[in-house]
């Protein structure tokens, strides 16, 4: 992530946290944090909130040829995932059985590495999900 | 009044048998197994790393002492396994906990003991007249300790991490830290030079000279200091490198069986190194009733102890985490390929 490194820093908030923000107006939940509600437009109220870290599985798909940089850790899953208030984000499925992994199952915020390819470049950190229960 | 107010334990979900890394390397795993009193340890996924688990040990503290994260003044991550020889663990976590920016954080390496002596430096601190504005400090042990394939290490070298946060308001300590004690000599029984892969270790060198001398001298310094022997705790733990060396240093010093048994995590899931007597420690607070009183002694290879005289408090009882036994039980098992793969054994990963 060297070359990309202050752009990935600025998202440290969103990564570690899941910075997002929700319009005041509508009560609509962005992630990532959006700069205009595009259902209030001028009306809206963007205010700065952390996303809930539960949520569930709306659809998910495994890979078996992984992107460079994720070829060791295939075959994985990588899901969308609505949160408890209703903002969705996709996200790697992280410690959760073959069989867990489906539509609807109850997933839950951990902190893990997401990049690390360069032995001596910096380590990327952030969230992946895994089912609970 | 200065003591715990609030702990977290995270330990990974993959575990490996002694036995099968015993396969491996064609040893005998039953004896090995019965030897070390070590029946599996916890591995950490490809994606974790003492930063990692150092985060989520940290999340369950802050939850379990129901404070703001904000209100951490200063944070120290003890570890011999951190991500980065120059960059600090701490300044990740105390991010991504939302401890950031009003708090002083540093990394701390003592071998298994780190963890403790931040803990130490957090009771100062939190006690102190200068600073005055810390209201509460962390210190977490985390590490996701390598063994040298082959090496008598693998059997044990295992991940994992507790954090605990200090403060000094009585309404909030869960268990108070009466007084603490430290033993430390220059005593070269492990160690891992700059840009080694693997840590060395003196054989059997690591045994009487180094934990047994260590932590029986930091436990015997605090007993006199505190006027204390051991039937006057309910508890004891220690540094754990194998199931076996705590049972018996725990002997020595005259302790029974049942007062060490609940803080006994190592024959579960390994020596977890920084967290290894953390972990345990989390484990006799899961159990403790107020007013009882738990003795407990770290050990660092280099050589050093921490010991403390911790007594649990009426708050104890009020909210009580997952114990650390409940969370032994999530686990899957890996074959050592995987293990291999995971901690990166395998020269091309």
């Amino acid at each position: 992530m060297d070359g990309a490194l202050p752009l990935i820093w600025r998202k440290f908030g969103e990564r570690y946290d899941l910075d997002g923000n929700k319009c005041g107006t509508c009560g609509t939940a962005y992630f990532p944090a959006r700069a205009v509600c595009p259902k209030c437009r001028r009306k809206g109220t963007l205010v700065a909130q952390k996303m809930p870290k539960k949520g569930k599985i709306v659809t998910f798909t495994e890979l078996f040829a992984g992107p460079a940089g994720f070829e060791h850790e295939t075959p994985y899953f990588i899901a969308i995932i609505e949160l408890d208030n209703k903002a969705r984000l996709l996200s790697q499925v992280v410690d959760s059985e073959k069989e867990k992994v489906k539509v609807g199952a109850r997933v839950e915020k951990v902190f893990r590495k997401i990049s690390d390819i360069d032995p001596e470049g910096p380590i990327a950190y952030g969230y992946k999900f895994k089912v609970v229960g | 009044m200065i003591g715990i107010v609030g702990y977290g334990a995270y330990v990974p979900k993959y575990r490996i048998t002694i036995e099968e890394i015993a396969r491996v390397w064609q040893k005998d795993g039953k004896a090995i197994s019965k030897g070390l009193n070590v029946k599996e340890k916890a591995v950490g996924s490809l994606d974790e790393d003492a930063a990692t688990i150092a985060v989520e040990a940290a999340r369950k503290a802050v939850s379990h002492a129901g404070i703001e994260a904000k209100n951490i003044g200063a944070l120290y991550v003890g570890s011999e396994s951190h991500p980065y020889a120059v960059k600090p663990t701490a300044s990740i976590v105390a991010d991504a906990i939302g401890a950031s920016p009003d708090l002083t954080a540093a990394d701390l390496e003592f071998a298994c003991k780190a963890g403790t002596a931040g803990i130490q430096m957090c009771l100062g601190l939190v006690g102190s007249e200068m600073p005055k504005w810390i209201e509460y400090g962390m210190s977490i042990g985390a590490d996701t300790a390598q063994g040298r394939p082959g090496d008598a290490l693998e059997f044990t070298a295992a991940s994992g991490g507790a954090a605990y946060i200090i403060g000094k308001k009585n309404e909030e300590i869960i268990a108070e830290i009466e007084d603490t004690y430290s033993f430390t000599t220059d005593t070269p029984d492990f160690w891992r030079r700059p840009h080694a892969e693997f840590p060395r270790h003196a054989g059997r060198f690591t045994g009487e000279p180094a934990y047994f001398k260590h932590s029986i001298g930091a436990a015997k310094g605090m007993m006199e200091r505190t006027g204390t022997k051991p039937s006057d705790f309910d508890y004891a733990v220690f540094h754990q490198p194998n199931g076996k060396f705590p049972i018996r240093v725990a002997k020595m010093l005259g302790f029974e069986k049942e007062q060490i048994e609940q803080g006994l995590t190592t024959p579960h899931i390994g020596n977890t190194y920084s967290a290894s007597m953390m972990l345990g420690l989390a484990s006799v607070l899961d159990k403790a009733k107020a007013g009882e009183r738990i003795f407990a002694v770290s050990y660092g290879s280099g050589a050093g102890s921490d010991a403390f005289v911790i007594k649990a408090t009426k708050n104890i009882e009020k909210n009580r985490p997952k114990p650390v036994f409940e969370l032994f039980k999530e686990k899957e098992y890996i074959d050592y390929a995987t293990y291999a793969k995971f901690r990166k054994k395998l020269k091309s990963l």
